[in-house]
C-alpha cells in the first residue's frame, strides 16, 4: 500500500488522510459526518468524522471508554434500544442519513449486519440461528432457505463442522464456532456493511485466526467495521485505522501509516503502549 | 497468630451449629406435619375417594366432587391468569424501563402479591357474588385467578430480566421488529422458567380456602355447573376438619393428604424445569 505524503495538519484536529491517497479513489459506502453521542447527559463522543470505504477494513482502536463501541452501535442504531441515549450529527450511508427520525430502523439494520464482543447464539437449532434473520424479510421455499442456510455456514467457514448437526441447539457449540454462527447469521441476511464488535475478544487464539482470517476473506463484500483492543489484530486485518481518546477521534489514516508514522503523538504513545 | 486462627476456628464452628440448628429446627416442623398428614391420611385413602361424592354425615363417600371441583376452578383461573400475568409481566420487562406507568404497575403488583387471600375472597364477593345473587364456581375461579396473577406477573418480569440484553440486541441487528424479539427469542430463553412461575402459581392457588369460602363456598353433591356453589378440596377440609363425624374427618384427612401431594408434584415439577433451564444456559 504506498501512500505519498499528506499535507501536515495541526494536531489538534482530526488527522485524516491526504486528499492525494490513492486509497481515496474508493468508493466511500458510509459517511460519518459529524457525529456526537450522549448517554444521559453524558457526552460519549464528539465530532467525529471519517468515511468507512466500501470492500474495506476499518479498525477502530483506543483505549476502553474511549467511545469506540459506542460509535459502532451508533451505525445501526442499536443503542435506541435503550432510553436516555442520543446520537446526533449524520451516518449517511450511500448518501443517506440513517439517522433521520423518519428512516425505518428495521429496514436500516437488515441491511448492517453487526456481530457482538460475546456470542449470541439464539436458543434455538443451528439452522434456526441463520434462518432466523432471512425469515424476517424473506418468504422462500424451504429448499432454498437450506440453501441460503448452507452458503451463509460456508461463507463463516463453519459448514463443516456443523453439517450433520444442523438441528442441534446453537448453544452447544464452542465460543469460536458460536461466533462464527452469528457472523454466518449475520451475512445471511446479506447485509452491505458488517460492524464487528470485539468479535475475537473473548476468544482462544486458534479462534481468533480463524475469525481473522474470516474478515479477511469478507472484505471482498462488505464493508467492514471492527472495534477492537487488540492492536496486533487491527494491524493485521484492517486496511484503515482510527484512533479514538475520549471521545474523540485523534487520527484516522491507512492502516500501515498509522502503526509506523502516526501524525499525532498520542496515537504514537498508545500504539507503543506507552498509556492506555 | 495462633491464637487468632483458632478464634476464627471456633467462631466458624459455632455458626455452623448455629445454622445446622435452626435449620433442623424448620424441618422438624415440616416432617411433623408432613408425618401427621401421612399418617391419618393414608388411612382414610380408598378407591370411594375417587368415585363417590361428599357424604352426609353417618354414611360412607368419596371427594370426587370436591377433587373435580377444585381442578375445574384451578383449571380456568390458569387460563385466564396465565396469559394475562405473562402480558403483563412482558409489559414491565420489556416495555416499561424506566417509565413511572412501569414503576406503578410493579408497585400494585406487589402489594396485590402480599395481600391476604381472604381480602380477595371479600372483594370478589363484593363485586360478583352479590351481585349475581348466590356463590358459583365463576366466583371462585374469578377469585383463585386474581391470586394467580400477580404470582405470575413477578415470575415472568424476573425471568425476562434474566435473559441477557445482548441477545435482543443480536436479534433486533438483524432487522427484527420488538414482538418478533419478544416471541421468537426472549420467550425462547426464558420459557422454563415462565413456565415454573406458572407451576408455582398453580400450586400457590390450589390450597387456598379463603377466597373460595366467600366465592364457590362447597356443594354437598355432585355438580358441573359453573354458575352454582361448587365443590373444593379446601373448603371441604375445613367444614369435614371442624364436624365431630369421624368419617367425614378421615375424609378431611384424607384431602389434605391429596392437596399436599398435589402441591408437592407441582413443586418438584418446577424444580426440574428449573433445572433444565440452568442447563440451556
Amino acid at each position: 500500500m504506498s501512500l505519498s505524503l499528506a499535507t501536515p495538519q495541526p494536531a489538534e484536529e482530526t488527522a485524516q488522510p491526504g486528499e492525494t491517497s490513492p486509497e481515496s479513489s474508493l468508493p466511500v459506502k458510509v459517511q460519518i459526518k459529524n457525529v456526537g453521542f450522549r448517554y444521559g447527559k453524558f457526552e460519549a463522543l464528539k465530532g467525529i468524522s471519517l468515511p468507512l470505504r466500501d470492500r474495506r477494513v476499518t479498525a477502530f482502536i483506543g483505549p476502553s471508554g474511549c467511545g469506540k463501541s459506542t460509535l459502532l452501535r451508533i451505525l445501526n442504531r442499536i443503542y435506541e434500544l435503550y432510553p436516555n441515549q442520543t446520537a446526533s450529527g449524520e451516518v449517511l450511508v450511500d448518501g443517506v442519513n440513517i439517522l433521520s427520525p423518519g428512516h425505518d430502523l428495521n429496514l436500516v439494520r437488515s441491511k448492517i449486519g453487526m456481530v457482538f464482543q460475546k456470542p449470541t447464539p439464539f436458543p434455538m437449532s443451528i439452522h434456526d440461528n441463520i434462518a432466523f434473520g432471512i425469515k424476517l424479510y424473506e418468504r422462500l421455499p424451504k429448499s432454498e432457505l437450506d440453501d441460503r442456510v448452507e452458503s451463509a455456514l460456508r461463507r463463516a467457514a463453519l459448514w463443516d463442522e456443523v453439517k450433520d448437526k444442523l438441528r442441534q441447539s446453537g448453544l452447544g457449540l464452542s465460543g469460536g464456532q458460536q461466533q462464527r454462527l452469528c457472523i454466518a447469521r449475520a451475512i445471511a441476511v446479506e447485509p452491505e456493511i458488517l460492524l464487528l464488535d470485539e468479535p475475537a475478544s473473548a476468544l482462544d487464539p486458534i479462534s481468533t485466526q480463524r475469525i481473522e482470517e474470516l474478515i479477511a476473506e469478507l472484505k471482498s463484500d462488505y464493508c467492514i467495521a471492527i472495534v477492537t483492543h487488540n492492536m496486533q489484530q487491527a494491524a493485521r486485518s484492517s486496511d484503515y485505522t482510527a484512533f479514538m481518546y475520549l471521545g474523540e477521534l485523534i487520527e484516522f489514516d491507512v492502516t500501515e501509516r498509522i502503526f509506523t508514522a502516526p501524525r499525532v503523538k498520542r496515537t504514537e504513545d498508545y500504539i507503543t503502549g506507552r498509556f492506555g | 497468630m495462633m491464637q487468632l486462627y483458632t478464634r476464627r476456628r471456633v467462631t466458624n464452628y459455632l455458626v455452623v451449629a448455629l445454622s445446622l440448628g435452626a435449620t433442623a429446627f424448620g424441618l422438624l416442623f415440616l416432617f411433623f406435619v408432613l408425618g401427621t398428614l401421612l399418617a391419618n391420611g393414608i388411612g382414610a385413602l380408598g378407591p370411594t375417594l375417587f368415585t363417590q361424592a361428599t357424604p352426609p354425615p353417618g354414611s360412607t363417600g368419596g371427594l370426587i366432587n370436591a377433587i373435580c371441583g377444585s381442578l375445574a376452578m384451578t383449571f380456568i383461573a390458569t387460563i385466564v391468569g396465565t396469559p394475562t400475568g405473562i402480558l403483563a409481566g412482558t409489559f414491565l420487562a420489556e416495555y416499561a424501563h424506566g417509565k413511572r406507568l412501569g414503576e406503578f404497575v410493579r408497585f400494585v403488583n406487589d402489594i396485590l402479591l402480599s395481600a391476604p387471600s381472604i381480602i380477595i375472597g371479600l372483594f370478589v364477593y363484593a363485586i360478583l357474588v352479590v351481585p349475581m345473587g348466590h356463590f358459583s364456581a365463576w366466583a371462585g375461579s374469578a377469585a383463585l385467578a386474581i391470586i394467580m396473577i400477580p404470582v405470575i406477573v413477578r415470575t415472568t418480569e424476573d425471568m425476562l430480566n434474566l435473559v441477557p440484553n445482548t441477545l435482543r440486541e443480536a436479534a433486533a441487528a438483524l432487522g427484527a421488529p420488538k414482538w418478533k424479539i419478544i416471541v421468537l427469542v426472549t420467550y425462547r430463553s426464558a420459557v422454563q422458567g415462565m413456565l415454573t412461575g406458572v407451576l408455582l402459581a398453580i400450586a400457590r392457588i390450589s390450597g387456598e380456602t379463603a377466597p373460595l369460602l366467600f366465592t364457590a363456598l362447597n356443594n354437598q353433591f355432585w355438580s358441573t355447573d359453573l354458575n352454582a356453589p361448587m365443590a373444593n378440596l379446601p373448603v371441604v377440609i375445613f367444614q369435614f376438619a371442624m364436624s365431630p363425624y369421624a368419617d367425614w374427618q378421615a375424609l378431611a384427612w384424607a384431602g389434605a393428604l391429596l392437596i399436599t401431594v398435589t402441591i408437592l408434584v407441582l413443586n418438584i415439577g418446577a424444580r426440574i424445569l428449573g433445572s433444565w433451564s440452568g442447563l440451556a444456559k
